[in-house]
This record gives C-alpha cells, structure tokens and sequence, in this order.
C-alpha cells in the first residue's frame, strides 16, 4: 500500500442531558436505573389529552451552555415538533427546535497536546426531549421503558473542525469539563450523559486533485474511547476502501456505522441515508420563548471562568505546567478554591503543590472536594507562605496539611504542637554542624577534595544534621553553613 | 311516582337545589328517566353513569341539608363531550382506537365541574376525534336530531347539543375546532359557546387541531352558558396557551349579564348572508330587526378574507391532527392489531382497524400538507392567510362591538346526505371557522325556525377576551324572543 496523502475531517453531532429536577415538559423527576416506567406521568407518556409546560430551569442551562460556548443566543426561538414512529417516542413526534434554535455560531475552545488550543466552531445548540428506551430481551416481543422519555436534551452541532481522533477527543473531554463547571450535567458518559455521534470522512490528495471519501456517521459510543478509537478505525477504513474501490462522496452515499466494543471496529448499520422526511412544523402546544434582556443578564451571571481559559491561565501567569494546570482545573471547585488561597497570599507554585499532592488525595479518601476538607483558603495560604518562608519544611506541610483537615487549626498551631517548625537560626544550627563536622573528619576530607567524592560527602553531613535535629532543620540553612565551612 | 322534570335553566335549578326547594337527587332520576325513555331514539350518549350521578346527587343533597356551601353547579346534571379526558368511564373520543381507553386523569374542565358540584351524567357522542360536522363519523354509534329524528345533530358535539336539546341534561360542554360547538348548537335550537382561544384549560382535552381547538359551554339560556364560563374560565398552568389572568381578568359573566350595552353598533355582511337558505337569510334578518328595535346601530362591514377560511383551516387543522393522532400507534395504549408481524405491523394494521373513514382522510391530508417540499405551498401559506383573516376581524371591530351571520348555510340535513361528499360537507362549516382561526369568541342562539321546524341558529362574534359583551349582547337578543324556550317533541 502505497502512502496516501490524506486529511482527516470530522464534525460532532452531541447530545448532552441537562441535570434538571425535573423532565423538560412535565414534573416527574430524572432517574437512572430506576425500575422501568417508574418515572413516568400521563405527559411523558403521551396520553391522550396531555400538553406540555416548557421547565424554565432546563432553558436556563442551555442558554448557559451556548452561551459559554460563544454562541449568539436567540432573543426568540420557538418549538418544533419533528415526527417520526417509533415505539420509544410516545408521542411519535418529539418536540425539538428547527428553524429558530435558542442559539447557533458560537465555538470551543480545546487544548491541544502542544500546548497550545484550537477553535472548533459550533453550527449550532438547540433543546428538545429525549427518548425513552426500547428493552430487547428474549422472546418475540420488546419492552419499552418510559422513564428517559422527556429528559432535557441538548443537542450541540459542531462544524467539521477537527481533524484528528485526538482532537475529537479533547473536544469531548473539554465539553465535559465545561458543563461539569456550569453545574448543568453530570455528563457521565456511562450513563449516556453524552452522547457523541461523530461524521467521519477523508480529503485524499492523489497525483494533485483531492477526494472526498464518502461520510460516515458512527453511533452507540459510550466512552471517551470508543469515540477517538471509532475515529482511528474509520480513518483506517476509508483509506483502505478508497484505495480498492475509489468510492468518493456524493448524495446519498454518508452510511451509519455502529461502534462494536468487543471488536472494537464500527459495522455498517444502514448502507444509504434513508430520505427521512420529519415533517417538522411550530409545536402549536408550547408558547414561544422571548428572552428578555434582564433574563438573559440573570443567566449570564451564573457563567464562570471556563476551564481552558483557567488553565491557560495558571500555565502563563503562573508558570504551573500543564500537567499541573490541568489537574487543578478539571473540576470547578478544585480551581476556584485554588484561586482563593492564592488570592489569600498562597505562592501559586506552593499551593499547587499542596492541593495536587496532599488536598486532592486527602478530598479523594473523603469522597468530597479539596473546598469541603474543612480548610480555610486563608488557612492553606498561610502554610504556603510557612513553606516560602523556611519555618516549615515541604516534607512537614503534608502532615501539617493531614492535621488541618483532622482538627481545624491553623497551620502554626499545629506545627508547633508537634514540632514541625524548622530551626532556622544559624548561631544553633552552627554549633549543631560543626559537632557534626567534627564527628566525621572521613567525610569532611571528602567534601573538601574537590573531587567526584565530594558531593556524596555534603549529602551525607547535611543527612546527619537533619538526622541529629529531627528533620527540624532547615536544609537550605543548613546547606549554607556547611559550604561556608567546607568551601 | 314520576319524577318531576323542572323546566328551567342551570341557574334557577341551581338555587333552587341550594335553597333545599328541589332535590337534586329527584332532578337526577328525572333526567335518567327522560334518557332511558329516548336515548334509544337520539342516542346522545356514549357512556351514562346513572349510579355514581345518583350518588354524588344524594351527596350535594346532604351538603345543602347539613347547610354546608355548594358550587356554582350545585347538583345540576351535566353532560361532557367525550373527548373530554375523565378518570371515571372511558374517554373514546367515539374512534374504535379509544373504545376501552380509560385515562388516568381528568381534564382540568372535568375537574372544575366537579369542584363546583355538578352532577355528571354521561359523556357524549361526537365525530370521531371531533373530526366532523353532523356527528356522522362517530366509529361508535349514531346520534339524530332531537327535532327530526331523521336528520343529523350537526357536529362534531352533536351528542352534547342533542342531550342538552332533548333534556337528557342542563348543560354540557363542547368543543369547537372549526364550528364544532356552534353548528350542533343551531341544529338543536340551543345555546352554544366557543370562547376565546385560551380562555379555557385545553388540558384534557384529546387533540384535534391544536391551534384551533377551544372547549366551551352548551346550553338552554345565554345566562347558563355565562355561569358555565364562570365555572370553566380561567388561567391554567398545565396549558401553556392558557392565557394569564394578569393579562385578561376573568370577570363575573353572570353580573352584568341583564345590562343592555348602550351605542351598541353590530356589524353584518350582507353577502356573506346571501350564501345562506332563504329561511336562514330570513331568520338573521329579522334578528337584525330585533336589535334595530333595541336602538342598535347597524353596520355593514366587509370581511374580504373571508371566503378563503375554508382552505388554510383544512390544512392547519388536518396539519396538527396528522401529528396529534400520531400516537394512537396500538404500542402504549388503546386498540392493537392482534398478531402484528411485526412492530411496523402493530403500527399500520392498529390505525387502520382503528381509526374511521374521515379520519385517516383528515391524517393523510395533513400529512400530506407538512411534506418537505409542501410544507410552504400548504401549510406556510396557511398561516399567512390566517393572519389575513385575523386582520379583517381587527379591521372590522373598529367599526363595530360585534358581527352578526348566520352559524350555517344550512338547518340540519337528512342522515346520509352529505357523508360521500366531504366536500360539500367541509364548505358548510364557512361561516364557523375563522372565529377558530382568528381565535376569537363565538356564539349560536336561537333565531327561529325552517319552513321544517328545524331551528336556525345567530352567530355572534366580538374580539379576543370580550365573551362577557358577548352574552350580554346575545342576552339582548334573547330577551326580546322565545325561541330558546321551545322544545322539540321526540318521535
């Protein structure tokens, strides 16, 4: 096989559940894994008679999520009803949004693997309702289960922006991140949160003129892997195909393929785009929505710093890696709270170091965030400053850190009740080296041969200073008298 | 011992059962007795609940005896329309898709009957999902005229005009989605009401055309239909189009229902009247005689849209019921096929066991209508001409309080006569439909009779939210006749 010139495209069509109490057209409440059909009342299960009542908490996350998703939010956007049979919808038409979407044009931000980010544009996000679920056991008949049936559904278009599984991926995780930061969904892929339903094709270059393979729409993905490993293989598979067969896109050749976890290859699920023909028309049930400038002002303060923008942030104005940036920004609380005890004094570097090595293991075992430890962001920052400063050793801020979230107190206190303050005070520290010193003349006339023995030799003196202190010396002290000695 | 049947209207009943001069409890057996002596004949009914009527009779009887407060429908028999959702009997809709349907709520209607202590007597015959106007296409059972057992009650509540006609109940409520109310009402010489669009809950109520559809009250008197609406009026947060009551106050309808409007000026067009029978075109102008002699002014006003009502009411109404009806699919609940091959099957074979003749003509237009590639020849189009209609009625209530035309071209027509032409049996609902599109009030009383005896029926209608001038003036008119006090003899 010859090496193909190719460029991969792919553009998202994303289905996001909003953690409403409640369903989008009716008071029953979301579950997950609840006994079937117990989440269900007359309108959800499309009696006869039943209209719907638009739940105002649901518009207000989708107009937060488009909003952080740079998208022009409409003043005025109405329902639609899209129709279709099918025994999981009861209704046999969703209500959903056609010509007027509560917003479009906006874009993403993701974080690349150099470093650096790339915008990937959003068509377009509208609101509608789930379904509920068809049950296939055994026998000659199904089962439907209702209780999804009217979940809050936001549906995000992305342009055909990226141009790598990876970067399929990022966009995944970043649009995960941020809709965990809105508070608006719990977005637990497993639990079909999100759905990703990616359009996958190549541009082939060939002896100068390109080719378009033929576009193909992968389902049933429910993880972040099967999403970037589906893409790989698609990338894989259309190179292949077009070198046997130099099948390009035309009308109606785009295919669905399902994603098979266990092969971990996507199969053909329908050849050719059926001609679906919804019969969209305005949902006569439901009043337009106006949004008014004064609503719009209420949803926009609820918005927050987006986590690329955090992140970023701690990579450039605090010098953190990227490593470190990431971990404190991918949730919300672990950031805001940084950013607190940074703004209470913290050393950015030294607060990271505490919250990424001690808080965030300490708020694991406890199953709650590094802001629910019980520590003051006052608090933390006065044991960062503690390390700055020398009077606490980093070795002694993790047990200090431990003993804050135990009893409460305040990082000196703790410190000087179980000795943790490091001696800094050159006259003692002085007297206690030169005892040293003089206890090992064999190191001592390594130190000062200059040679490769040399540096073993300060290690093992400055060892045995912290051995003859109890670790409460101050090491960089210490350091300094000992090359002021031996120098 | 006969029960007595007290001729009188809702309210005189009423008070009387509240004062303890009448029992309710007699009312109700007297009402059973007129229905088993000739349900058989008119078949009114689809479902009667003789037991539970007579039991909640005996109940506001109590009360009053206890000197407990009652409704305002305290103990008066009342019938629904049974596409009118009720936790008690079936809610069938009269379609064999519905026929052992039973809902798991009532209708916010229902459910405000029965606060104001109405004594529920059946629920009655219709058009299939009200799709009809002579009651006809009932998949159930045939309804006839109370005044000429060989001719139709109109339609679609042809089951609620005929047994509030032939006393088989005091009251009943309808609904109007292109004349449904109003038709039947002048087909059995009562009162009928279709309010304005979001005057009154929808909830409840199964689906026709969504845009169009609008419960209201059938009676005997103007004055009974104004305490039916202020039994059923009113703001419901389970209807989005439910108008706020901030917006349009819900007044008393009763308190100043015998108060004359002063300079009152009523519009009529003369030639949208002349497309009327003679006996029609007659009836109408010798109720513009009546209101002259009241001091009113008349004005011929023009509704140039007019004439074109009929089209874009057929696409919009058979647009959204093609969706409505979507889910009568034989899966969650009502009739299923037996032995589908398979789920497509349970789908195709249900409805079409299911449903009747004029309703899947009614689906396939409207979806025909909502086809990509058809949607703005039809349905768009539709709109825009119901916009334009909207605008002669704005024009026209500049010039005028309200407009007087006839309900129908037509009295009621022989059984049969017009089924194999839909046709000719769409263009009969002209004069109802576009207070549907535009949304605005409507009323039908009594304004004579055929050379037949056949009652003819005056459409009233006035702007958006004014049903309170609306009775007033219907009261007007009702005061200086007697047509409303006659009463068919059944055969």
């Amino acid at each position: 096989m010859s090496e193909l010139q190719y460029k991969v495209v792919v553009g998202l069509e994303i289905h996001v559940h909003l953690g409403t109490k409640t369903k989008m057209f009716c008071g029953c409440e979301l579950s997950f894994g609840e006994e079937a059909n117990s989440r269900v009342c007359p309108v959800c299960l499309g009696m006869p008679g039943v209209l719907p009542v638009m739940n105002k908490q649901a518009f207000e996350y989708a107009v937060l999520v488009a909003m952080a998703l740079n998208c022009e939010v409409a003043k005025f956007t109405k329902w639609d009803r899209k129709g279709y049979y099918y025994p999981d919808l009861p209704k046999n038409y969703q209500i959903s949004q056609y010509d007027l979407p509560l917003s479009r044009n906006g874009f993403i931000e993701i974080p690349l693997e150099s470093g650096k980010t790339k915008r990937i544009g959003i068509i377009r996000a509208h609101l509608e309702e789930d379904a509920g679920k068809n049950l296939h056991a055994t026998g000659n008949f199904s089962q439907v289960d209702l209780n999804r049936a009217g979940t809050p559904l936001l549906e995000i278009v992305t342009e055909p922006d990226m141009n790598s599984a990876a970067e399929v991926r990022a966009l995944a995780e970043e649009l995960q991140r941020i809709v965990r930061y809105l508070g608006v969904s719990e977005a637990d892929m497993q639990k079909g949160h999100m759905r990703f339903e990616p359009n996958v094709n190549l541009v082939i270059t060939k002896n100068g003129k390109e080719y378009k393979t033929p576009i193909v729409e992968v389902k049933n993905l429910n993880s972040f892997r099967a999403l970037e490993k589906s893409i790989e293989y698609e990338i894989g598979r259309q190179a292949e195909r077009f070198l046997e067969t130099g099948e390009v896109m035309e009308m109606g050749n785009k295919s669905t393929h399902g994603w098979d976890d266990i092969k971990e290859a996507t199969v053909l699920q329908r050849e050719k785009e059926e001609a679906h023909d919804y019969r969209y028309f305005p949902e006569p049930d439901l009043v337009p929505v106006e949004l008014t400038e004064q609503w719009l002002k209420d949803i926009k303060s609820r918005l927050c710093e987006l986590p690329i923008k955090k992140q970023m942030r701690y990579v450039n104005e605090y010098k953190l890696s990227d490593y470190d940036a990431g971990v404190l920004t991918a949730e919300r609380t672990t950031g805001e709270f940084f950013d607190e005890v940074v703004k209470a004094g913290g050393e950015p570097k030294r607060v990271c170091n505490l919250l990424t090595q001690v808080g965030l293991k300490l708020a694991n075992e406890k199953g709650c965030s590094v802001a629910e430890l019980g520590v003051k962001p006052d608090a933390l920052a006065q044991l960062a400053k503690m390390i700055e400063a020398g009077t606490v050793s980093a070795t002694a801020s993790t047990v200090i850190f431990e003993k804050m979230v135990k009893a409460g107190k305040e990082p000196e206190i703790i410190a000087k009740e179980h000795n943790l303050i490091q001696k800094s005070d050159a006259g003692k520290l002085k007297k206690i080296v030169e005892q040293v010193l003089a206890d090992n003349q064999k190191a001592v006339d390594d130190a000062k041969s200059g040679d490769k023995k040399s540096k073993k030799a300060m290690s093992f003196l400055l060892g045995q200073v912290m051995q003859k202190t109890k670790g409460q010396a101050n090491p960089k002290v210490v350091s300094e008298i000992l090359e002021k000695k031996l120098g | 011992m006969r029960d007595e049947l007290p001729d009188i209207d809702c309210r005189g009943l009423r008070d009387q059962i509240a004062a303890g001069d009448v029992k309710s409890v007699a009312v109700t057996k007297a009402v059973f007795e007129q229905i088993e002596k000739h349900e058989r004949t008119i078949g009114a009914y689809i479902n009667t609940f003789k037991e539970q009527a007579l039991a909640k009779a005996q109940k506001i009887d109590d009360k009053i005896a206890a000197g407990e407060p009652v409704g305002k429908l305290a103990g008066v028999p009342v019938a629904i329309k049974d596409n009118m959702c009720t936790t008690f009997g079936a809610t069938t809709c009269a379609s064999k898709i519905l026929e052992n349907f039973h809902s798991p709520y009532n209708a916010t209607v229902v459910e405000k009957l029965l606060a104001a202590d109405a004594v529920i007597v059946g629920k009655t015959n219709m058009d299939e999902f009200a799709m009809g106007s002579s009651t006809e296409n009932s998949g159930l059972k045939q309804t006839v005229n109370p005044w000429d057992t060989s001719r139709v009650p109109g339609g679609s509540s042809g089951g609620s005009t005929a047994a509030v006609a032939a006393r088989f109940c005091y009251a009943a409520l309808g609904s109007d989605t292109g004349g449904s109310i109003r038709q039947p009402a002048s087909f059995c010489g009562v009162v009928g009401l279709k309010p304005t669009y979001g005057r009154v809950s929808r909830f409840g109520l199964v689906a026709y055309g969504s845009s169009l559809d609008q419960i209201g009250p059938i009676t005997r008197t103007v004055g009974d239909c104004a305490l039916m609406m202020n039994v059923i009026a009113g703001y419901d947060p389970a209807d989005s189009t439910s108008i706020d009551e901030k917006t349009a106050p819900v007044p008393d309808y009763l308190e100043k229902l015998d108060e004359p409007i002063k300079r009152l000026k009523i519009g009529t067009v003369p030639e949208l009247n002349a497309g009327s029978d003679s006996d029609v075109q007659k009836a109408i102008s010798g109720a513009i005689e009546v209101y002259k002699k009241l001091g009113v002014e008349i004005v011929e006003i023009e509704m140039p849209h007019f004439d074109y009502a009929i089209a874009p009411y057929y696409i919009i109404a058979t647009a959204e019921a093609s969706s409505n009806l979507a889910r009568y699919d034989g899966v969650h609940y009502g009739h299923r096929t037996k032995n589908p091959k398979d789920y497509i099957e349970v789908y195709t074979k249900s409805r079409a066991e299911g449903f009747g003749k004029e309703v899947k003509r009614r689906i396939m237009l409207g979806t025909y209508a909502l086809s990509s590639g058809y949607y703005d020849a039809y349905y768009l189009k539709a709109l825009k001409v119901r916009n334009l209609i909207r605008g002669d009625f704005t024009k026209a209530f500049e010039r005028c309080e309200v407009i007087l035309m006839p309900v129908s071209p037509t009295t009621a027509f022989k059984i049969d006569e017009k089924v194999d032409d839909p046709l000719k049996m769409y263009l009969s609902d002209i004069y109802t439909i576009a207070a549907n599109l535009a949304g605005i009030p409507s009323i039908s009383v009594p304004c004579g009779f055929d050379k037949n005896n056949l009652p003819i029926g005056l459409q009233i209608l006035s702007p958006a939210f004014s049903e309170d001038k609306l009775l007033r003036i219907a009261r007007m008119y009702e005061k200086e006749t007697d047509w409303h006090k006659k009463k068919p003899v059944i055969s």
